[in-house]
C-alpha cells in the first residue's frame, strides 16, 4: 500500500519517467545501438554538464528566481580556472578557483536581487552578459588549452566502468535531494517560493538563504565548467552558450513550477536525461542540427502544455 | 411579484472524487431579495456558488433561471445569463482605471480598433453616479481602498445587466462605515430588482440586510426561513447544530507583571506618540477604522517596518527590534490578518508552516529532524484539534478556520509570550471563531499576555480586559472593558 500511495503522491515524476521510457523505447525501435552500454553511457556523461547546472536551476526557480547567466558563468569559471592551473596553480586550488569564481558570480545575482530588489530576470540578464564578456576579454577570445593529464582524468576518468562525470552527477543529485529535503535551506527556499511575505514575517532572514540559493546555483555552474574543460581539454569563453535554456527546461520539464514553491530535483534529472537522450537519438537518426533544434523545442512545449493539462484536471 | 422566483436550484448534487459537497440542495431566489446563504466553512456555500456562477459543473439536479431550465457551463455563460459573482479577492486589474475595470472585454472601439476612452469614462461615470458612489472613474484602482473597489466590482456587474448578484463575504475586509456605505447600494440594488445572493459569517449583518436565509451544514440545507421569523441563537444553532453558550465565552485571567511596554512610537506619516502598556494575562483590544495605523503598529512592534524614534520594553528591558526574528526571539508571536498572503506558505504541509518560526529549535548543523517536527506539529494539531488527516497535508486544502489554528500553532510552537492577533477571526465560521476565543481564554490564564485588532466591534468589546481606539495614527481613547460601548469606541474611531 506505502508504495502505491508513493506513486500517487509522486504521479508527477512517475509521468515524466514513462515520457523518458517511452521516448527510450521509440529509439530503441528505431535504432538498436540506442540501447547499448556505451551509448547509454555516452548520454548519461553528455548529459551530466547541463544536469548538474539544472540542479542550481531547480533550487533558483524553487525560490520563483530565475537564473540567466549560468551559461556565461560557466565559461568565466572555466577561464578562471584553466588561467590559474596553466599559470602553475596546484590542481586543488585550480579546481576552487573555478567554484569559487561561480560561487562569487552567483553571490553577486543574490546581492543584487535581495540587496537591490532586482527583478532576478534582469540581475541576472546583466550577468549573463558580464561574465561572458569578461570571460572574453580576458582571453582576448582565444579559449585556453592544455592540461595535465591528471586534471583531464576528471572527464576521462571511471569507476567500474561508469565515467567519473556521471558519478559526480549522481553524487550533486544525491546531495541536493538531502539538501531540498533535509535542511533548512531547502526548506526556507520552498518557503521562500511559496510566499515569501510569510516566510518573512516567520523571522527567516530571507535574504541570506535567497543569495546562498544563487551562490549555489553559481557554484554549480563552476563545477559543470571543470568537467567541460577537462572534457575538451580545453576552456572556452564562448562554452555554455544557450545553456541557460536546457537547464530551464530540464527543470520545467521535470515538474518545477516556475511560480515557486513546489519541484524536486528527480524531476530534474529525468527532464535532463530527455533532453539527453533526444539529443542523441537525434544524431544517431542522422536527424540534422538544425532539424533537432525544432524538434527539441517542441518537445519542451508539448511537455508542459501535458504537465498543465494534468494540473488542470487535479481540480 | 413578491413570489416570482428568478431562479430555482433544485436537488442539487456535487461530488468530488471520495467527498459529496453537496447532497440534494434546492434553493431559490427572488427578484429583489438579498437571500444570505449562512454555513461553517466547508458546508458547501461557496461549491453552491461556483455552480452558479459557472465555475463548477453540478453533478445532478436542475437549475431554472425565470422558469427555464438551463446548463450552466461556464463563467461566461453565466454571465450571458446575467449571473455575475463579486469574489472575496478582487478581481481587478490594479494597472487599469476603474472605468477600464468595469468595461474590460467589451470595450467600446472606434472603427480603427482603437479603445473609445472618452466614452469608456462618460459610462463608468454614469454607473456610478447611478450608485450614488463619488469617484472619479479615471483612478487607477490600485490607489483605490478596498471599499471603493468593491464599488468598481459592483459597478461592473451592474454594466453587464446583471440579474442576480452573488457577493462572497464581501465585507471581511470593510470597516463599519464602509458595510453601511455598501449596505446602502445593496438596498438601492434591491430596490432596482436585482437579486442578491449574500454569503457572510457575520450574523449581526444578515439581520441588517437579509430578506431570507438559507443555512447549509455538511453540505445540505437545513432549513430557509424569513429573517424576522429567526433570531440569532436559533441560527447558530442551525449552523453548527450546537449550542454555543456564548459568542464572546471570555474569561478573564489574573494579571502579572508587565510583558510590552511601547513609549513615544513614530513612523513618519503612519504612527504618531504611540504609548501604552501590556500585562502577562491581559488582552489588550486595538479598534479603529481601517488605515488608522493598527496593523501599521503591530508590524512596527514586530519589526517589520522600522521606527523612526520611540522605545519598545520587553519584560521591562529596553530591546532594540529591527526584524522579525528579533521579535520572535523576544517571545512576540504575530497572526497576520491576512493568512494568505502574510500567515501562511500554502503549498507547504501544517507540519512544516507550524515549525516554519523554529526550524533551528529542530535543527541541528543545518540539518532539520522530521521527527522531532512531526512530533511537535502533532501536539499542536491535538491540542487546537486541528482538521487534517494529516500534519503533511499541504495549508492549501485546508479551510480558513483550520488554517488560522495553523498559524496560532506557529507562534505557539515558538513558545511566544506576547501574541499580537490582526483580525483574528475574518472569514472563519462560527464554530472554529469559538474556538480561537477559547485559546485566547487558555493563553491568557497561561500568562501570555495578548494584542487584539479587530475591526468587528462585538468581538472588541466582547474578548477585551482593555480597549485602545485607534485614528489617524494616534491612540485617540483608551476603555475599560466595563466602560466601553459600541457608541463610545465608534465615536473615538471617527475622530469625534
Amino acid at each position: 500500500m506505502r508504495l502505491k500511495e508513493y506513486v500517487l503522491h509522486h504521479g508527477r515524476q512517475f509521468g515524466t519517467l514513462f515520457g523518458l521510457l517511452l521516448l527510450s523505447a521509440i529509439l530503441w525501435a528505431l535504432t538498436p545501438y540506442f540501447l547499448t552500454i556505451s551509448n547509454l553511457l555516452n548520454v548519461a556523461e553528455q548529459t551530466a554538464i547541463v544536469a548538474i547546472i539544472a540542479v542550481g536551476m531547480t533550487f533558483v526557480i524553487i525560490t520563483a528566481g530565475i537564473d540567466l547567466s549560468v551559461g556565461s558563468v560557466l565559461a568565466f569559471s572555466g577561464i578562471v580556472m584553466a588561467s590559474a592551473l596553466q599559470a602553475g596553480a596546484p590542481l586543488v586550488l585550480g579546481l576552487g578557483a573555478g567554484l569559487g569564481a561561480g560561487l562569487v558570480c552567483g553571490l553577486v545575482n543574490g546581492l543584487l536581487i535581495t540587496g537591490g530588489h532586482l527583478p532576478p530576470f534582469i540581475a541576472t540578464l546583466g550577468m549573463m552578459s558580464v561574465a561572458r564578456g569578461a570571460a572574453l576579454m580576458f582571453t582576448e577570445g582565444r579559449p585556453v588549452s592544455g592540461f595535465s593529464e591528471s586534471f583531464r582524468s576528471i572527464a576521462t576518468g571511471e569507476v567500474l566502468g561508469i565515467p567519473f562525470p556521471v558519478i559526480v552527477m549522481v553524487a550533486v543529485y544525491i546531495a541536493a535531494h538531502v539538501v531540498l529535503t533535509r535542511t533548512k535551506l531547502g526548506r526556507y527556499a520552498y518557503a521562500i517560493g511559496g510566499n515569501e511575505e510569510a516566510t518573512l514575517l516567520s523571522g527567516v532572514n530571507v535574504k541570506i538563504y535567497k543569495s546562498a540559493v544563487y551562490g549555489l546555483c553559481g557554484m554549480l555552474s563552476g563545477l559543470a565548467a571543470i568537467i567541460l574543460t577537462a572534457r575538451l581539454n580545453s576552456a572556452q569563453p564562448i562554452a555554455g552558450i544557450m545553456y541557460e535554456l536546457d537547464a530551464i527546461a530540464a527543470t520545467v520539464i521535470g515538474g518545477t513550477s516556475l511560480m515557486g514553491g513546489e519541484g524536486n530535483v528527480f524531476g530534474t534529472l529525468i527532464g535532463a536525461l530527455i533532453m539527453g537522450v533526444l539529443r542523441n537519438g537525434l544524431n544517431l537518426l542522422g536527424i540534422s542540427s538544425f532539424a533537432q533544434q525544432i524538434v527539441i523545442g517542441s518537445v519542451i512545449i508539448v511537455a508542459v502544455l501535458f504537465d498543465m493539462a494534468l494540473k488542470r484536471g487535479k481540480r | 411579484m413578491e413570489n416570482h422566483s428568478v431562479l430555482e436550484m433544485l436537488n442539487i448534487r456535487k461530488t468530488f472524487p471520495g467527498v459529496v459537497a453537496l447532497d440534494d440542495v434546492s434553493f431559490d431566489l427572488r427578484k429583489g431579495e438579498v437571500h444570505v446563504l449562512l454555513g461553517e466553512n466547508g458546508a458547501g456555500k461557496s461549491t453552491l456558488m461556483k455552480i452558479l456562477s459557472g465555475a463548477y459543473q453540478k453533478t445532478a439536479g436542475r437549475i431554472l433561471i425565470e422558469g427555464r431550465e438551463v446548463e450552466i457551463k461556464s463563467p461566461r455563460h453565466a454571465r450571458q445569463l446575467r449571473i455575475s459573482t463579486i469574489y472575496q479577492e478582487l478581481n481587478l486589474i490594479p494597472h487599469l482605471s476603474a472605468a477600464e475595470n468595469i468595461f474590460l472585454g467589451r470595450e467600446p472601439s472606434s472603427a480603427m480598433g482603437f479603445i473609445d476612452r472618452g466614452a469608456i469614462h462618460q459610462a463608468a461615470a454614469g454607473i456610478l453616479k447611478g450608485l450614488g458612489v463619488d469617484l472619479d472613474p479615471r483612478i487607477r484602482v490600485a490607489q483605490l481602498g478596498i471599499a471603493q473597489q468593491q464599488m468598481v466590482e459592483i459597478a461592473k456587474a451592474i454594466s453587464l445587466d446583471a440579474g442576480i448578484l452573488i457577493m462572497d463575504e464581501p465585507t471581511s475586509a470593510l470597516t463599519e462605515r464602509e458595510i453601511a456605505e455598501l449596505f446602502t447600494r445593496m438596498r438601492t440594488l434591491r430596490a432596482a430588482g436585482v437579486s442578491i445572493v449574500y454569503i457572510s459569517h457575520r450574523l449581526e449583518e444578515l439581520f441588517e440586510i437579509g430578506d431570507r436565509v438559507t443555512v447549509l451544514r455538511d453540505g445540505k440545507r437545513v432549513g430557509t426561513h424569513n429573517i424576522q421569523d429567526i433570531s440569532r441563537p436559533d441560527l447558530i444553532r442551525l449552523m453548527v447544530n450546537r449550542d454555543l453558550t456564548s459568542q464572546f465565552p471570555k474569561v478573564p485571567a489574573e494579571r502579572g507583571e508587565e510583558a510590552l511596554r511601547v513609549e513615544g512610537l513614530n513612523r513618519n506619516g503612519v504612527l504618531h506618540d504611540i504609548s501604552f502598556s501590556l500585562r502577562r494575562g491581559e488582552v489588550l483590544g486595538i479598534s479603529g477604522l481601517l488605515g488608522s495605523g493598527r496593523t501599521e503598529l503591530a508590524r512596527a512592534i514586530f519589526g517589520v517596518d522600522k521606527i523612526d524614534s520611540g522605545r519598545i520594553y520587553v519584560k521591562g528591558e529596553l530591546q532594540e527590534i529591527d526584524c522579525p526574528r528579533d521579535a520572535i526571539n523576544l517571545g512576540i508571536g504575530f497572526l497576520t490578518e491576512d493568512r494568505k498572503t502574510q500567515g501562511l506558505v500554502p503549498l507547504l504541509s501544517a507540519k512544516e508552516n507550524i515549525c516554519l518560526p523554529s526550524v533551528d529549535r529542530f535543527s541541528r548543523y543545518g540539518f532539520v529532524s522530521a521527527g522531532e517536527e512531526t512530533r511537535a506539529a502533532n501536539r499542536y494539531v491535538g491540542q487546537l484539534r486541528i482538521k487534517t488527516a494529516s500534519v503533511d497535508q499541504r495549508v492549501l486544502f485546508l479551510s480558513g478556520g483550520t488554517q488560522q489554528k495553523v498559524v496560532l500553532s506557529k507562534w505557539l510552537c515558538c513558545q511566544a509570550e506576547v501574541f499580537i492577533f490582526d483580525e483574528p477571526t475574518r472569514g472563519i465560521d462560527v464554530g472554529s471563531k469559538a474556538e480561537i476565543y477559547h485559546l485566547m481564554n487558555e493563553l491568557t490564564a497561561s500568562g501570555v499576555a495578548i494584542i487584539m485588532i479587530s475591526s468587528e466591534l462585538p468581538e472588541i468589546l466582547g474578548m477585551s480586559d482593555r480597549i485602545l481606539v485607534m485614528h489617524r495614527g494616534r491612540i485617540v481613547g483608551e476603555f475599560s472593558a466595563e466602560e466601553a460601548t459600541q457608541e463610545s469606541i465608534l465615536r473615538a474611531a471617527l475622530g469625534q
